[in-house]
């Protein structure tokens, strides 16, 4: 629902919408907030107070003998269920599932065609982000274009420009690979100072697929291309917004970007760029071209629109970093997460996800003391590279205040930074490539908040 | 095969294993034709910074403005100056950037936004986008001299050419002598790829996987404040019924530590009913809303709140019962009655037409 923001808040989009004075407005408040934080919720374990007794017994001991949700059979033990091939023949979510959609950020952004979706990381399981849940990022709108019609070209330092159809694109050899696709401006909201409740708002314009298609150094090599004096491809969408960014060879050459027209064992979802679209390994999302129309060899980058106008990254000295794409190793803790109630004391499983644009995650550590003690986390299989990985490490709450971290390094040894070193080189104005590590605070009553340390 | 020998090598350094680089094993024949030059050149539009692909033509101040006032400013403001739908795109800009090269604001934090003539550094960068992605109801429906004329317009405004500038593909380098922000860029950093830009290879942050007694006594330095408890919904009902947590029920102040509290609310799932084929004369909000939202109306029209054009209620109060009218307007556009920006023809079909004036008509509610 497309909804102005009348709490006199406002976020900052990745796209630059705060004015100064809804940072001024956010600082200040946070500023009272904090004094009231340290008030309510230290005031109490200082003073040596018992934990109160307010946390909910999750599963009480039944009075009348028993659950009545064992004594009494329900309907679905006695009754006659339902046949197969139900909803047109494409199987839906339960209907209690209903709470865990992709949402917008309200006052984010002022259309649905300019705007994000973000992927509910807090309910998601494992590694694969369900299609129909996976986070959106538009620029002008998105598409359900007809595959028996879309080409592909391949031009510019090439022998000979060639077209494509769909039909001979998916004659080619393919690879299916697990990546993970994340937004440059995943977490943007966060760079000054805390902006919003909950890790689906924080980190969910990060989502990670199955895909399946052909490496474009294949259609490359079929067009003739000068990959000697050729050290750029530009991509081009389709789209109304016909997308467009600069792509390194070198990449390209590796094998590793290739031209999808698969997800999760089907065909990719238009909002995902349905009928063909760019995989980039490791690379922020919008350079991975959605509804991909053309691809161009050249010998200079491109300085499109959305890399010098957006996408850049403002330093404290006034310069802009320009093509800056990589997604450095970055992590966090999705349960317990912001927004969250922890509902009873004692044993719990914190986990979440890891990633990097650089390679595998080696390893990843998890504090609940703010950072200053932290034990290694268990890395669910598989463990994938520039895909996303699980960890889940053993927690027992005391009840007592915590704060949540995680900070993953990868396979090149690099270590996720905190806030302070992220700052300490690219000031707060930066919006993109925010990585930093991301703390939950766990009140005594079991609320868990977004929260930052210093 | 020499190629794939070498990718393979490429792919080992990488830390990557097996054969994950799929390629025939014989050579690949009968997939893809040659582009004919007709199709290269409907495709090929792109202009690079140093104006390769820029095609020839020209434009003038005058003529933008008028392309301006009847395709831009419904959006951008008549001075390119709204961030009422998207970032503002001129101003923030003082004379001598043009000298330096450097915008003297983007070093200000109290300077409010940064403008697209504040960040760009290349002209070619701005003709490129408008003629591939604009108007943004519209894009590619620009010919070439409109595009020129459009840039000369917001180059004027932006302080950066006089009023008598003609813009062609030549002038279009002075330009970029002047460009404020030229200077802005730099790719020494770690974040590219590859090695193109010969920029730093070593990350800008070096964390340490320090493991006990790393750090002092943290504190909470920034949290949400309270008056946001709700900023985002009910985030009960944005987390699943059942699971290790569940979500805050921020419907409600937060209990503090000592209160009674209750169980923290779970969300009842809405089961959904079967959908009855409405009667095309009752209102459909939520029908009409999605057509709203499908058809970019929401860009110019709030549902409670003017944008650009009024907000739907007030439409609808002051039309209340016309469906036909409203249908006829909804198809037609219209200027003068609201104010001074027009609003274009629509192209919804007529039933989707109906829908939307139907739910006017009888009051634009939820």
């Amino acid at each position: 629902m497309h909804q102005r923001d009348n709490s006199g808040r406002l976020i900052k989009a990745p796209e630059n919408f705060l004015t100064q004075s809804g940072i001024k407005t956010v600082f200040a408040e946070a500023k009272k907030g904090r004094r009231d934080f340290i008030r309510h919720a230290f005031a109490a374990a200082a003073a040596g107070a018992a934990v109160p007794a307010a946390i909910a017994q999750g599963n009480p001991v039944p009075t009348e003998g028993g659950d009545p949700n064992i004594l009494n059979l329900p309907a679905h033990s006695t009754g006659l269920g339902q046949g197969v091939a139900q909803n047109d023949g494409y199987g839906k979510p339960s209907q209690y599932e209903s709470a865990v959609q992709r949402r917008q950020s309200p006052g984010l952004t002022q259309t649905t065609q300019a705007s994000v979706s973000f992927a509910p990381l807090q309910s998601l399981f494992g590694i694969v982000t369900p299609s129909g849940l996976h986070f959106e990022r538009h620029h002008q709108g998105w598409w359900d274009i007809d595959p028996s019609k879309h080409r592909l070209m391949i031009n510019g330092m090439v022998k000979a420009a060639k077209v494509f159809t769909l039909d001979e694109i998916m004659r080619l050899p393919s690879v299916s690979r697990f990546h993970f696709i994340e937004c440059g401006a995943n977490t943007a909201v966060d760079w000054g100072n805390v902006a919003v409740p909950t890790v689906q708002y924080t980190h969910g314009m990060v989502s990670c697929s199955e895909f399946t298609g052909v490496p474009l150094i294949t259609l490359l090599e079929l067009a003739g291309a000068d990959l000697k004096n050729g050290k750029f491809v530009l991509a081009e969408g389709a789209d109304g917004s016909s997308m467009t960014r600069t792509i390194p060879m070198s990449l390209i050459k590796s094998g590793e970007v290739f031209v999808a027209y698969g997800q999760n064992g089907e065909m990719l979802r238009p909002e995902q760029g349905y009928p063909l679209r760019l995989i980039v390994p490791g690379i922020q999302g919008v350079s991975w071209v959605k509804y991909l129309r053309r691809i161009e060899v050249g010998d200079m980058p491109y300085a499109t629109k959305d890399e010098a106008v957006h996408y850049i990254d403002l330093l404290p000295s006034g310069q802009h970093r320009q093509y800056s794409g990589l997604q450095e190793c970055k992590s966090v803790v999705t349960t317990p997460s912001g927004g969250q109630v922890l509902l009873d004391k004692g044993f719990y499983n914190i986990t979440g996800l890891a990633w990097s644009g650089k390679g595998k995650i080696k390893k990843v550590d998890v504090s609940v003391d703010g950072g200053r003690n932290w034990r290694t986390a268990r890395l669910e299989s598989p463990v994938l590279s520039k895909a996303l990985t699980r960890f889940n490490i053993d927690w027992i709450w005391d009840g007592k205040p915590a704060i949540i971290q995680s900070r993953a390094m990868d396979d090149t040894g690099f270590v996720q930074p905190t806030y302070k070193l992220l700052r300490a080189v690219r000031g707060t104005r930066s919006i993109y490539h925010n990585n930093a590590i991301q703390s939950w605070l766990v009140q005594e009553n079991g609320e868990v908040k977004n929260v930052q340390v210093s | 095969m020499f190629r794939f020998r070498k990718a393979i090598l490429g792919l080992a350094l990488l830390g990557l294993t097996g054969a994950a680089f799929a390629q025939a094993s014989i050579k690949i024949t009968g997939i893809g034709r040659n582009a004919t030059p007709k199709e290269i050149a409907a495709w090929d539009i792109d202009v690079r910074p140093d104006f390769k692909g820029l095609p020839v033509g020209s434009g003038t101040v005058d003529k933008g403005q008028e392309i301006w006032e009847a395709k831009c400013a419904q959006c951008h403001g008549f001075f390119g100056e709204s961030g009422e739908v998207f970032n503002p795109l001129i101003g923030g800009i003082q004379p001598n950037d043009m000298i330096t090269g450097h915008v003297a604001n983007l070093t200000n934090p109290n300077f409010p936004g940064r403008t697209t003539f504040m960040k760009v550094a290349t002209i070619s960068t701005v003709w490129d986008f408008i003629n591939r992605a604009m108007p943004w109801n519209a894009p590619k429906t620009l010919k070439t001299d409109e595009v020129y004329s459009v840039l000369d317009f917001m180059l004027n405004i932006a302080g950066i050419v006089p009023e008598n500038f003609i813009l062609n593909e030549k002038t279009m380098r002075d330009v970029q002598a002047r460009m404020p922000n030229r200077n802005g860029m730099t790719s020494n950093h770690a974040l590219w790829p590859g090695r193109e830009f010969g920029g730093a290879a070593k990350p800008d942050t070096q964390n340490v996987a320090c493991m006990s007694n790393c750090t002092p006594e943290p504190k909470v330095a920034s949290l949400l404040p309270d008056f946001a408890r709700n900023a985002h919904g009910n985030l009960a009902e944005q987390n699943r019924m059942v699971g290790a947590q569940h979500g805050a029920d921020t419907s409600r102040p937060e209990h503090q530590a000592g209160d009674k509290q209750a169980a923290p609310s779970t969300p009842q799932p809405a089961v959904e009913k079967p959908v009855s084929s409405a009667d095309a004369s009752k209102p459909d909000a939520k029908k009409a809303v999605s057509l709203l939202q499908k058809n970019g109306c929401l860009v110019c029209h709030g549902l409670n709140n003017k944008i650009v054009g009024p907000a739907y209620t007030d439409v609808a109060q002051k039309y209340v019962g016309q469906v036909d009218y409203l249908a006829a307007k909804i198809k037609s556009g219209g200027v003068g009655i609201w104010g001074s920006i027009p609003m274009p023809p629509q192209t919804l079909n007529a039933a989707e037409t109906r829908i939307i004036a139907v739910w006017l008509a009888a009051g634009a509610g939820k």
